[in-house]
């Protein structure tokens, strides 16, 4: 006899059996993988580093093990609200204090593959956003909002970053779009293929960054560097993101997994 | 043929690399620190001027005080002779030899390796050389123009470039960039220029990384992981590694500090430089004249209130290059300094001149391994705080500062 | 400023013996001092209680000198001298035991010089040999005495007209006169073609020019005449001996060494001349060497020992017997001992005690040694003039 309520023990067999997907939607957490650049006057993130303390050798003749070392934003990584400066007084603003349950949301997926593969700047606004709704249906509340740009191909490549004299080129939403998604559909957060929730050129919008403005002004998260999206049917994937417990941490690297009913 | 690299039977044993005898004593000791910054010099006595070879511990002459003196390099031959059997594995690898003695016009005699061109009487011109051991040694080259590297004996004391394989660990800076176009120029049979991420797309239609002989390779100094993998992926042989990398910022230790910007300056400019040294150390010491060049900033002499990072970075830097060239002793390749001031760059707008072209820096780089010099200070800058440096440290730390 | 020597009444040389040579041993230098010990009981029935001075000289008794031979030994002197000089460390174990016995000091001195040759025992003796052969020497090509003595002998050759025939003479003589000697490592005839042909070492000193390096030991006894009469030893007397270091240290090349200083002196108080000396027994680490005392001892004019080589046999049966025993170049270089067998060499003709061949007659012999190559030249040099008596 289980002790386990017939909700979960489905789960486990649906998973085990396989008509739940457990989809990866992380990269590989690697020394080359690309981190954000900022313009240099400002600190600049922190790639990942791996060095070995020993494997089978002199320093540990039985055991392997290595020391790492990384900004909390390297790699497939989660934003939490007080890593913006419009988050910063927002209540359980960092990840140590992020509520277990907000591990654990269903998605949405938005596919503007197309539109980026067309024009790497391209801007995702309130305008796009609802004509997508009425193709697709709308953006239920508190879900995962992804952005499913196809980014996440080009790593490996110069096109990732994409970064020029001006600065980096990347696919991204403008204010408008964040207002909407925020304010009108009550998005858990915003998930990214990109280094960044924000376009390469958002510095230079009107409202500069609005992605992590207005996210962490209203205690929402991010997702950033994250792969497989177009492993994801538009709604139903849940996903699950749960971020180191670093204390007072800003942003965690962390494994993003989503949970994939199949047909 | 003096610009051939060395080329072996695959199936051949692999050749064991001597060094030639190592021992001296103290006072020889301080000429060959001198040797290293391509100085000349004997003692001289301080109370008869009388100047004495080889180093002794009192004038022979009046038992006076002896102290080190720049002296004239011009010499006659006296005698000569062409070794052809000694006992010491490092001289029977490269035998014949021919060493002579010399007169010199500063007044001692001494003997001397001997160029393939001079004879008893003819005039010489005695340059004081760093052997294979890191030990002065004095060569007698003839007098005026003449190309020394087609002498087999000198290319022992020197780091050619021609038809050699060297890497630039850091090209995407402008010094690294100035390396890689003079290597190239020299003759280098490849040139690898490393590029510190990220990779720019320019990076396909940069002039530099577009010349003949010259291939990128994606290498950051600060990842283990990358120098492992830019070594790997070089492969074959690899005789010179030229370090370019540095994190100049400024910033003080209570003042406008910047722990993440001190910490990432002493990742690139000390460890940065241990992972070259660690990875590439075993490759250079099997080619017949490995090298390892070191680009680092005068600030390395003394702490620097404005710069505290950069400078305590760059001192690090300075340590772990002396400990390195005196492990590698044993292994014959040449660990070469070259310090510069400020750079005529981006990381130096703020600098007031002067500032050092790396352009320049690039043909001092040239210059010291055509010498094999071990330390080189290229621009007034550096040169003028090595010399206030060494004439009194403390009083160096406090003119810096000022 | 020089002060007469004083004449070395009272004191006589005597014993002379030759531990034979081997070209490798695993022996220690002690192994060898303790060889040359017994000969001399064998011979003249000493024991340790008979010595009560000891001068010895060696390269390879490390970390031992004379200090822990005495007790390796056995021996309780009243008198002990170590000699570091090499090539002139017979000569000048001579002089200091014959002042200490005329003094009093001591009444039976044994002179011994041992020293080993293992395997690669050459290279390593080398390298730590002096402060400057370390610092100025060794680094240029690591050619070992070769290359030094090259440099001397193209220098000389140069200056003063010798051809490699001259020299060649000498070695070919030296050979001639190792062939009686049963004891000296090459006694195979020598041709002047063979020297011609030899290959070149470091130019211009070629393979006939160089020693072989050995293990040996030598030994002699300085005494009185009482108690050299006492033990039944045949012995010679003193006449004269002169000792000079670092000489013409302003001279670029050494072309000349210390002896010129004072040879004057030696001729005068011995009362003789060179006509007078019946055999010749100078230090020969190289034939250029050789030459050189044969000019700076007064035998030939400065600048005319190519001549005097010419018209001059030396061989045993020849007008000037020279290295009787074959000299270093043909009986081996034991290390100090080298320095010590123109001594035992030149005792035993005088007193016609000969290891091989006797000179006809030899009454007076003159010894030379020249040591120590510092830097670029021979150091320390001396010399004496021995006189056999009835």
């Amino acid at each position: 006899m289980s002790t386990t309520p017939a909700l979960l023990s489905d789960l486990a067999v649906a998973i085990a059996g396989g008509s739940i997907e457990i989809v990866d939607l992380t990269n590989v957490l690697s020394s080359d993988f690309p981190v954000i650049v900022l313009p240099s006057e400002f600190g600049q993130c922190e790639p990942f580093r791996i060095e070995t303390v020993s494997r089978y050798d002199g320093n540990g003749p039985a055991w392997y093990w290595n020391n790492i070392s990384m900004n909390e934003h390297t790699g497939t990584h989660f934003d939490a609200p007080a890593h913006w400066i419009t988050g910063k007084d927002v209540p359980n603003g960092t990840v140590d204090a992020v509520a277990p349950r907000d591990f654990f949301h269903p998605a949405v997926v938005v596919d503007i593959s197309a539109q980026a593969a067309e024009d790497e700047d391209f801007v995702v606004t309130r305008a796009f956003l609802e004509e997508w709704e009425n193709a697709n249906g709308p953006i239920p509340p508190r879900h995962w909002v992804l952005l499913r740009s196809d980014w996440s191909k080009k790593v490996g490549t110069v096109s990732y970053l994409n970064l020029r004299e001006d600065g980096a080129h990347s696919p991204g939403p403008d204010a408008g779009a964040m207002r909407f998604l925020v304010h009108e559909r009550d998005c858990v957060g915003l998930g990214v293929e990109t280094v960044g929730t924000d376009a390469g050129q958002a510095s230079h919008f009107d409202e500069p960054l609005p992605a992590h403005s207005i996210l962490h002004g209203n205690g929402r998260f991010g997702l950033q560097c994250l792969t497989n999206l177009d492993q994801l049917p538009t709604f139903g994937a849940m996903i699950v993101a749960m971020p180191l417990k670093i204390k007072g941490g800003s942003g965690s690297p962390l494994r993003v997994a989503a949970m994939v009913p199949k047909a | 043929m003096s610009g051939a690299r060395e080329k072996r039977d695959p199936l051949a044993r692999k050749r064991l690399r001597h060094v030639p005898p190592g021992a001296r004593s103290r006072a020889m000791h301080a000429l060959s620190a001198r040797a290293a910054q391509g100085r000349l010099v004997m003692q001289a006595c301080s109370d008869c001027d009388k100047v004495t070879y080889p180093p002794r511990d009192a004038c022979p002459a009046c038992w006076g005080e002896l102290g080190w003196r720049e002296q004239p390099a011009g010499a006659q031959v006296l005698c000569e002779t062409t070794v052809r059997v000694s006992t010491d594995p490092y001289f029977r690898d490269h035998m014949p030899w021919r060493m002579g003695k010399v007169q010199m016009d500063a007044g001692p005699v001494a003997l001397v390796h001997l160029h393939a061109a001079l004879h008893p009487g003819d005039r010489a011109h005695v340059r004081a050389m760093v052997d294979r051991g890191g030990n002065a040694a004095l060569f007698a080259i003839p007098e005026g123009a003449i190309d020394l590297m087609s002498d087999p004996q000198w290319r022992e004391f020197v780091v050619p470039v021609a038809g050699r394989i060297a890497l630039v660990s850091d090209a995407r800076n402008a010094i690294g960039r100035a390396v890689v176009r003079e290597l190239q120029t020299a003759g280098a049979e490849l040139v690898v220029a490393g590029l510190p991420g990220p990779a720019l797309a320019s990076d396909a239609y940069d002039a530099v990384y577009a010349l003949d002989r010259v291939q990128t390779i994606a290498l950051d100094v600060t990842d283990p992981v990358s120098v492992a993998e830019a070594a790997s992926r070089i492969g074959g042989p690899l005789d010179i590694v030229v370090n370019t990398a540095r994190h100049v910022r400024t910033g003080g230790m209570s003042a406008g500090n910047a722990l993440v910007e001190q910490r990432r300056a002493l990742e690139v400019s000390a460890m940065g430089l241990s992972r070259l040294a660690a990875t590439f150390a075993p490759i250079l010491a099997g080619r017949p004249n490995g090298a390892f060049v070191d680009v680092l900033s005068s600030a390395a002499l003394a702490g620097d209130a404005g710069n505290a990072g950069f400078a305590a970075a760059e001192a690090a830097r300075l340590s772990l290059l002396q400990a390195f060239r005196h492990e590698m002793r044993g292994t014959g390749v040449r660990v070469l300094s070259v310090f510069t001031g400020p750079v005529d760059d981006s990381d130096h707008q703020h600098a007031p001149p002067p500032k050092v072209p790396p352009v320049r820096i690039a043909g001092a780089i040239a210059e010291a391994l055509a010498n094999g010099r071990e330390e080189t200070c290229v621009g007034d800058v550096a040169a003028d705080a090595m010399m206030r440096w060494l004439a009194d440290p403390s009083l160096y730390v406090r003119e810096k500062n000022l | 400023m020089t002060r007469r020597q004083a004449p070395y009444d009272g004191v006589v040389v005597c014993a002379p013996v030759t531990v034979p040579y081997r070209r490798f041993s695993a022996e220690p230098a002690h192994w060898w001092a303790g060889r040359a010990l017994r000969q001399l009981r064998d011979e003249a029935g000493l024991t340790p209680a008979d010595i009560d001075g000891f001068c010895f000289a060696s390269f390879s008794s490390g970390p031992d000198t004379a200090v822990g031979l005495t007790q390796h030994l056995g021996l309780c002197p009243r008198w002990l001298d170590h000699i570091p000089t090499g090539g002139a460390s017979g000569v000048m174990a001579l002089r200091r035991a014959a002042r200490a016995v005329q003094c009093g000091d001591a009444e039976l001195v044994v002179c011994l010089a041992a020293d080993t040759n293992q395997i690669d025992s050459f290279r390593h003796s080398l390298s730590g040999f002096s402060r400057f052969s370390q610092d100025a020497v060794y680094p240029y090509g690591f050619g070992g005495p070769n290359a030094t003595f090259a440099l001397i002998t193209d220098a000389y050759m140069r200056e003063y007209g010798v051809t490699r025939a001259e020299f060649g003479k000498l070695c070919v003589a030296q050979r001639a006169n190792a062939g009686s000697n049963p004891v000296a490592l090459q006694r195979k005839p020598l041709s002047m073609e063979a020297y011609m042909a030899a290959r070149p070492i470091a130019d211009p000193v070629h393979l006939f020019d160089c020693v072989m390096p050995c293990a040996g030991a030598e030994a002699f006894i300085v005494t009185t005449p009482e108690r050299a009469e006492q033990l039944k030893l045949p012995m010679a007397q003193v006449l004269a001996t002169i000792e000079r270091h670092n000489a013409f240290a302003e001279d670029p090349v050494q072309l000349r060494g210390g002896w010129v200083l004072d040879i004057d002196q030696l001729w005068e108080a011995a009362r003789i001349t060179p006509t007078d000396v019946d055999t010749l027994q100078v230090y020969d680490d190289y034939p250029v060497i050789v030459a050189m005392q044969i000019e700076d001892l007064g035998f030939c004019p400065k600048g005319e020992v190519a001549r005097f080589i010419r018209e001059t046999d030396f061989t045993i049966e020849g007008n000037l017997p020279l290295n009787t025993n074959g000299g270093q170049l043909s009986a081996g270089q034991a290390g100090a001992a080298g320095g010590f067998q123109n001594m035992t060499e030149g005792l035993r003709q005088i007193l016609h005690r000969p290891l091989g061949a006797q000179v006809p007659q030899a009454k007076i012999a003159a010894v030379s040694g020249f040591g120590l190559v510092n830097f670029d030249r021979g150091v320390c040099t001396g010399a004496a003039l021995l006189e056999a008596l009835p």
